[in-house]
Formats: structure tokens, sequence, C-alpha cells
């Protein structure tokens, strides 16, 4: 920042320039993040491809990259994609629901001190119920539809969601709410000037959690009771031993659930772009 | 009680009998559990003065803003600021510049600097109106626009003077203002401070752990000492400093003079 420099050293003829961002290339911006990243997947698939081949492991013990890679071909639109659809809107559903509810619940918390000590306590303590446990509960008690599936991962989901949030809008600097106050500022604009500004890069921390775990409990739920979904059709393969299609499935579930990472890290860069960070993951 | 004032009245406030008192402090304390910061604070500021007050680090000169600011509430004694006495009260007449500039790192310095405008109740964009034109004489044109983690330690205390003066509140309180700029930038910014302050009528209250600072800026220094703070001693600055440069001010023999007896009286 060469303008800081210049501009300490006349106050009387201040004529600084602002700064200019450097602009990188996407290409050389992405290798530097995730370069090595690549590297590691590849030599782990090739090692992975040999190790089969060269001990000639049976395709139903264990499946094989190129054997995965035919399944995806082979089973996409028998098998995997009229389960991917749903397993993928359980996804979206519950974890947008768990957004809205978790942020929505972290500031009311916030601004009723009194109702976050009564709350407070029993959403901790419905932490420690196993959501693998729940999950056949909301199915007897939601019916065998999209509705316990999206239960579940709106309740896995909402957890951290809400604590980050709270984090985040307490942690706010005192120093700041006093300067507000002495600038005039009422409640409301502490929190919407202040407090929730100052709250988004821990409320997307959450969100990035919560990401992570939204693919876990589609999966308990189609387990629990289902016709389709992914998991539905990783629990149909097993006695099968289709065991390139289950890795197949796999394989969807981790890309659904780190583009919702990504999606959410995006939206972050958007919403917080004073917040510098390396990569996007 | 000093006599009745001629000075410049801004329109926006209302004319009382608290005219000419600024703000009165009387057997002021305030202790923070056991640990006495503040202990029979007693002087008193004419409206549209500048008071600095100095002494070592610690001895609640911080605590005495933000109880003139009604950001705290005494334990014994009275704080009258223009005839408020309430904590509501001070908080409405007073605008508080801290020693961190404390500038929102989501806004950008134009959008920081008029944030006391917005909560007024004035809509965004006329706030920007309102608050651009200050821009170039703060030595910040062409720096609207940029994020506080562009701006230098200077222009971030300049932005943050601008949002505390776009408050239009009488009572200026600054606290440390330049304590984490460097020796240079620091001298730089006195010099620009004593214009700017010239230009506008308010009362000022400067904590400062810099005499020199304190000297040059304010028309009188109130001396503290360290816990439980304590008036040690008022000096009376009354130098003739119209039209000279800072350096010629903290070199003249005057100045040296009264520098010496304010750090006597501090130890």
């Amino acid at each position: 920042m060469s303008a800081k420099a210049s501009e300490e050293r006349t106050a009387d003829v201040m004529t600084p320039e602002p700064p200019v961002r450097k602009r990188t290339s996407g290409f050389v911006r992405f290798w530097r993040n995730y370069g090595l990243a690549v590297l590691f997947i590849i030599a782990m698939l090739v090692i992975w491809e040999l190790w089969i081949r060269i001990f000639d492991v049976p395709k139903y013990l264990l499946a094989s990259p190129s054997g995965i890679w035919n399944s995806l071909q082979k089973d996409w639109s028998r098998y995997l994609e009229p389960n991917l659809w749903p397993t993928l809107g359980e996804i979206l559903i519950g974890f947008g629901i768990s957004v809205v509810a978790g942020v929505g619940l972290a500031i009311v918390l916030h601004l009723f001190a009194p109702l976050r000590r009564a709350v407070y306590p029993i959403l901790i303590g419905s932490q420690t119920i196993p959501i693998v446990v729940l999950a056949p509960v909301l199915v007897i008690l939601l019916g065998y539809g999209l509705l316990p599936k999206v239960a579940i991962v709106a309740l896995i989901c909402f957890f951290p969601i809400v604590v980050n949030g709270l984090d985040g809008l307490r942690l706010v600097d005192d120093d700041f709410i006093a300067m507000m106050r002495t600038l005039d500022a009422t409640r409301w604009s502490i929190f919407r000037k202040v407090e929730f500004p100052g709250a988004l890069p821990s409320i997307f921390s959450g969100m990035r959690i919560a990401a992570t775990f939204a693919a876990i409990g589609a999966i308990f739920g189609e387990w629990s009771g289902s016709s389709e979904g992914l998991g539905y059709l990783i629990q149909a393969s097993t006695p099968n031993l289709q065991t390139a299609r289950i890795f197949a499935a796999i394989l969807l579930l981790t890309l659904i659930a780190m583009a919702l990472f990504g999606l959410v890290s995006l939206l972050e860069r958007i919403f917080c772009p004073w917040v510098s960070r390396g990569g996007v993951l | 009680m000093g006599e009745r004032s001629v000075g410049v009245q801004r329109g926006d406030l209302p004319a009382s009998e608290s005219d000419t008192v600024g703000i009165a402090f009387d057997g002021v304390g305030k202790a923070f559990g056991d640990v006495v910061a503040l202990d029979g604070v007693t002087f008193q500021i004419e409206r549209h003065s500048r008071i600095g007050i100095v002494g070592p680090s610690g001895g609640g000169k911080s605590t005495l803003l933000q109880l003139t600011a009604g950001l705290l509430e005494h334990d014994v004694g009275s704080i009258n600021v223009e005839g408020e006495t309430s904590t509501q009260g001070r908080l409405s007449r007073c605008a508080m510049m801290p020693q961190r500039d404390l500038l929102l790192p989501w806004r950008t310095a134009l959008d920081n600097a008029m944030i006391a405008v917005e909560n007024r109740g004035v809509s965004k964009k006329d706030a920007r109106e309102q608050t651009r034109p200050f821009f170039e004489h703060f030595g910040l044109a062409k720096f609207e626009d940029v994020r506080p983690d562009a701006l230098s330690g200077g222009m971030r205390q300049r932005v943050s003077f601008l949002r505390t003066l776009m408050a239009e509140k009488d009572i200026l309180l600054l606290d440390e203002p330049f304590g984490a700029l460097d020796s240079i930038t620091r001298g730089q910014m006195q010099e620009w401070l004593l214009r700017a302050l010239g230009d506008v009528p308010r009362t000022v209250l400067l904590v400062t752990h810099d005499v020199d600072e304190a000297l040059l800026l304010s028309r009188t220094v109130v001396v503290m000492s360290a816990r439980p703070g304590r008036v040690v001693t008022v000096i009376d600055v009354g130098m003739q400093t119209e039209g000279l440069s800072r350096r010629e001010i903290v070199t003249s023999p005057e100045f040296i003079a009264l520098k010496e007896a304010a750090l006597e009286a501090i130890e």
C-alpha cells in the first residue's frame, strides 16, 4: 500500500492516491489455492487403482476408481440421477429452513436477554440427542415422504448456525457500541449497523459447518424409511454387493456437500468483502 | 462560574441558563469494585473552551470522559453537562472520539463518517451528500469509497474525528485521539486538529498522557494524579498561538515553562 507511506509524510499537502487493488488471473489463484490438493487427489486415485489391479481385489469387495467411473456412466440415468434430485431437494430445503430459522432465533435471543437465558440451555441440551435415534421417530411422526428428511436436515444444520450466530452477535466489541451510543444510535440502529454486520462472518462460519452436516442428515432420514434418494440407493445396493454403485452414490453426496460449502463461501465473499480469506474453501 | 459568554450560538441548541457552563464536575467519585478510579474530582469548563486532561496512565482519565458522556454512572458527586445531569441527557450532548478509531470495517470512509447523520434519521443518500463536502477539508478527498483497512493510521483518525464532528454535538470528548499514531504523524495531526478545532465553536475535553499535546491543543490543562484520580492542579495556558506553527509554539520559552510546571505537577 504505497498510498500509506506517501500520506504520512505530508499532512499539509495531502493529495494521496486511493489504493488500487491488484488482480491476479483466476487460474493462477485457483492453482495457488488448490493445486496441491488436486495433485494429492490424483496421486491417491492412482495408488488406489494400482493397488486393486496388482493385488486383484474382487470388485464386490472394493471398487476401483475406474470401476466407479464406469458405474457413474452406466448407472447414471437408471439409478443415480433419479435418486440424486430427491436428496438434493431434501438438503437444500432443510438447509434453507435451518439458515432462516437459525439466524432468526440467534437474533431474537440476542435482542432479548431473558429469552436467551431461558432457551439457550434447552438448545444445548437438545444437541445431546443423537440424530440417528431421532430420525426414525420423525419418520413415524411425519410420514414416509419428503417432510421427515427435510426436518432432520434442518435439525442437524440448525445448531451450528444458532450457536455461531449468537457468539458472533455477543462478541461484538463493546467500544463500538459505546461509540454508536454517543452518536445517538438507537438499539435497533446499533444492531443493524454494528452487531449484525459484525456477526456476519461468524454466521457464515456456522453455515459452512452446517453445509457439511446437511448431507449426513439427508442420509439418516432416508435410511429410516424412504423409497428414493441416494441414501436409499446405497441401502438398496448393499445386499446386491453393487460396490461401485455405492461408491458412485457416495461421490455424488460428497460433491453436493462440497458445492453447498462452496456456495456458502461464495456468499460470504459477496456479503463480507472486508474479511480477507485465502481461498474459497 | 464564568460570566455570560458572547460566543457563537449554534441554532439547533436551545439557549438556557446553562449557556456559560459547559461541564461542571462536583466531587465526582467512581470505583470499580475495590479499585477507586476517581476521587473527589471538582472542576468546571466554560462553554466552548478547550480543556486538556493529563496524568499518568490508569489515573481514571478515560473513566472521567465516559462519565461525562453518560456511558457510565458515577458513584458520588454530580456531573452537569450543559444543564443535563442524567446519563441519557449527558449522552445527548456529548460526542466521543475514542483512542482506537473504531471505524466499521464493512463501511467505506464516507459511510463511516456519516454514521451520526444516518442515526438522526437522514437517508443514506442525503447523509452522504451532507458528509462528502468535508472530505476535501479533512485531507481525505478521493478516499470516500475506500474501506478503512486501506487507510493509513492518520487518515483513519481523521475519518474518526469527522464522524465525531458530524454528530453536531456541542461537546467533543477526545480520548487519546492520537495515542496509536507514530510521533511524526501525531505532530502533524495535532497541528491539523488545532486548526480544525478553531473552525468550530465546541467545548472540547481532551484526555492525553502527552503534556505537549495537552498544552498545544487546550487553553486550560487539568493535571490529574495516578489512581485514585484527583485533580492536582489546573494550568491556564493563555498563550497567544494565533498564526504560529506547531514547531514555533512547542519550542517557545513560554511553552517550555508551562510544560515544566505541568511535568512537575504530575510528579
